[in-house]
């Protein structure tokens, strides 16, 4: 896969993408049609339940947050021709990191500090479990897509048993741990600003949000302006290359799968520390997923990424809107759109090459060259 | 004595229940894999049909129509799969990716659209199913002892589909090993180019294997919704369709002993809800999630080299084009 070197960039990286992105909206909408609804009112309802209400943009933000993690953690594996599929149980991990930093010192440490330490933690532990697969590919030769899709199984069963069995508030009934000290946690924007004499709409969105952002540009420093960065690259463009250039490739996956989990563990410090303040069943409900969307869409650049990450966010919290105001769509509408990206963006992202190098090369074609 | 044998019994009878849908789906990720195609997309299609089979049985009434209707679907789903990554040389896994939860999605959206339960289908009667077939001279056989036990609770009494996948099994291995059709099959999956040398359409290959395994997933989506189930309920596949690819690894792209793996992991499954609950001697109660994990991480541990080695078939994931 690569991109065509017939056409000038912004048309393969502004218009195609933006063609693939329609493209799966028509049929979205085709979809719409048939069930009987108003595939416009069906936008209309979206875009108002994702930016107008009171609260509205602030919980679009907060997936969006979600979704710069889980989208970064899968972007930085392409770049090393990786497939990271483990996102969800990385993730998942990585809550576990964040409840038994919570639980173990909360009573004892300053809050401020163990909510470093429980950033810290939900980053440690989803490497882990990006280290396994990324250390099975690289020495024992495992296919990493595998692993990382049976890791994310193993990732289910470890923490469904660990929150059953271990971790669960004594006499609770359902599956989550006791709540976090009152002084852990990331603060709500919302709330801090109040502290600045500003009136906000209630909205989970959190600090989270700043780290998203932080990330990113790190994100964009350590791909283009370190020797690391170089490596990666490389290893993603030719991995025979990169032998001959004296990168130690065995290390250099191990190390990008280790951030790449890293960062996918960090969804945990948006829901857990900004949102629910104990770590409970399922709370990455498929956002790792969203993250191989949002990569495709977001050509594996933050810039990219942030503007998928939006779109996303917009259409998980758009789309809890369709169930208020239409009786036969509802949010699940958004599985299937987000699917039908990744057909489009992902798997047919050059189907329309040919065609826009056809139209390309008769109007502005120099035949000489081609 | 005789509780345990009846014990044993029982398992193996779930066992062959829960191993039948993965049968059918390990041996559509043999033909798809076999002809270097990944097919992750095993579980969607096998959603996919089960929602299509409960519908079209519900408004035709015949379980036939309904398993027809189902792989049509999941033969539909094949051919995305194929135009995305046969035809237009994209990514295998990302289109696979893209046909489960575009699956997801479709079945929950049109169920709610259609019959307004939360993304179910309305149960279906019995006779509207595939029922489980008793074989005949039950009555005399069961005296034997042991043996007679075995033939009427484990081998006789399952549906139709149940005896299908034991004999896909066998087709599978048959066009697979001992066709003209299944050595260029190997031989699209391995090298390509040396087919394509041959005058045989490598894109034409690949497109017939897809098919055929879009055929399997179907059977595989009607026996858990109008077969085993008696309807359609969100996310009913529940995984299954991973749990075949990882079988279909550890039987080593292999027919014959992917079916043993399909009945290992339904054993594990049927042995993880049996156990739940029990205290064992010296061992303690075993969590059902160890159960659980269990068939994904001896896939890991098997695919790492620790025992014997899985090796893929060689132009797997790789688009086919004529420049090379």
């Amino acid at each position: 896969m690569s991109d065509s070197n017939i056409i000038p960039k912004w048309l393969s990286v502004g218009v195609i993408p933006l063609m693939n992105l329609f493209l799966a909206f028509c049929v979205s909408g085709l979809f719409i049609f048939f069930i009987g609804e108003n595939p416009f009112r069906a936008i209309f309802v979206m875009i108002k339940g994702a930016f107008y209400y009171p609260g509205a943009i602030g919980y679009t933000l907060y997936y969006t947050t979600n979704f710069i993690f889980t989208g970064l953690a899968v972007a930085l594996a392409f770049h090393a021709r990786l497939f990271n599929i483990g996102g969800e149980g990385q993730a998942y991990v990585g809550g576990l990191g964040v409840g038994l930093v919570c639980l173990i010192f909360d009573q004892h440490v300053v809050g401020f500090l163990v909510t470093i330490l429980a950033i810290l933690g939900s980053v440690i532990f989803g490497a882990i479990w990006g280290i396994i697969p990324g250390y099975l590919q690289a020495k024992r030769g495992s296919h990493i897509v595998i692993t990382t899709i049976m890791f994310n199984f193993i990732a289910a069963a470890l923490m469904v048993y660990l929150l059953v069995n271990v971790i669960i508030e004594p006499g609770q009934m359902s599956p989550e741990t006791r709540d976090f000290a009152s002084d852990v946690g990331l603060v709500q924007i919302h709330i801090l600003a109040k502290y600045l004499g500003l009136e906000m709409a209630m909205s989970p969105l959190n600090l989270s949000f700043i780290v998203a952002l932080t990330v990113s540009v790190g994100f964009w420093f350590l791909v283009w302006r370190t020797k690391f960065g170089y490596e990666v690259r490389s290893l993603g463009h030719s991995e025979t290359a990169a032998i001959y250039a004296g990168i130690k490739v065995s290390s250099t996956i191990i190390i990008v799968m280790a951030i790449s989990g890293g960062l996918a563990g960090l969804v945990a410090i948006n829901e857990l520390l900004g949102v629910h303040n104990k770590l409970l069943l399922g709370f990455t409900a498929g956002y790792g997923f969203t993250g191989i969307a949002v990569a495709l869409m977001g050509r594996n650049h933050p810039v990219g990424i942030f503007l998928a990450s939006l779109l996303f966010g917009a259409l998980y919290q758009g789309g809890t809107e369709l169930d208020f105001e239409f009786s036969s769509i509802t949010r699940e509408m958004v599985l299937l759109i987000q699917g039908l990206i990744i057909l489009f963006s992902g798997a047919l992202a050059y189907m329309l090459n040919p065609l826009v190098e056809r139209i390309y090369l008769k109007y502005y074609g120099n035949y000489n060259n081609a | 004595m005789l509780e345990s044998f009846q014990i044993i019994i029982s398992l193996l009878d779930s066992t062959i229940r829960i191993a039948t849908p993965l049968i059918f789906c390990a041996m559509a990720g043999i033909f798809s894999e076999r002809s270097g195609i990944i097919d992750i997309g095993l579980e969607g299609k096998m959603l996919l049909s089960a929602f299509v089979a409960a519908t079209a049985t519900f408004v035709t009434g015949s379980p036939i129509f309904g398993l027809f209707a189902a792989i049509l679907a999941s033969c539909s789903a094949s051919l995305i799969h194929g135009f995305a990554c046969i035809t237009n040389k994209g990514d295998q896994v990302i289109s696979g990716l893209a046909i489960n939860i575009l699956a997801s999605g479709l079945t929950i959206t049109l169920g709610i659209a259609l019959f307004s339960r939360g993304g179910q289908t309305p149960p279906l009667a019995s006779e509207q199913r595939f029922m489980p077939i008793d074989f005949p001279f039950l009555d005399q056989l069961s005296f034997v002892p042991v043996f007679g036990e075995l033939f009427v609770e484990v081998i006789s009494g399952h549906n139709i589909l149940v005896y299908l996948s034991v004999l896909a099994v066998f087709f599978t291995y048959y066009i697979i090993f001992k066709t003209r059709f299944g050595l260029r099959l190997r031989a699209v999956g391995e090298k390509p180019e040396a087919v394509d040398t041959a005058g045989i359409s490598v894109i034409k290959m690949r497109y017939q294997s897809i098919l055929i395994a879009g055929m399997l997933c179907g059977l595989a989506g009607a026996y858990l919704s109008i077969a085993h189930g008696a309807g359609f309920g969100r996310e009913m596949s529940a995984g299954k369709g991973y749990i075949a690819l990882a079988a279909m690894i550890f039987g080593k792209w292999n027919p014959i002993p992917t079916l043993f793996a399909c009945l290992l992991f339904g054993f594990l499954e049927a042995l993880g809800v049996r156990l739940e609950g029990v205290e064992l001697i010296w061992i303690g109660e075993v969590p059902v999630q160890v159960m659980q994990a269990l068939p994904y991480v001896l896939t890991v541990v098997l695919l790492a080299g620790f025992i014997g080695k899985a090796r893929a078939p060689g132009a797997i994931g790789v688009p086919y084009s004529k420049e090379g």
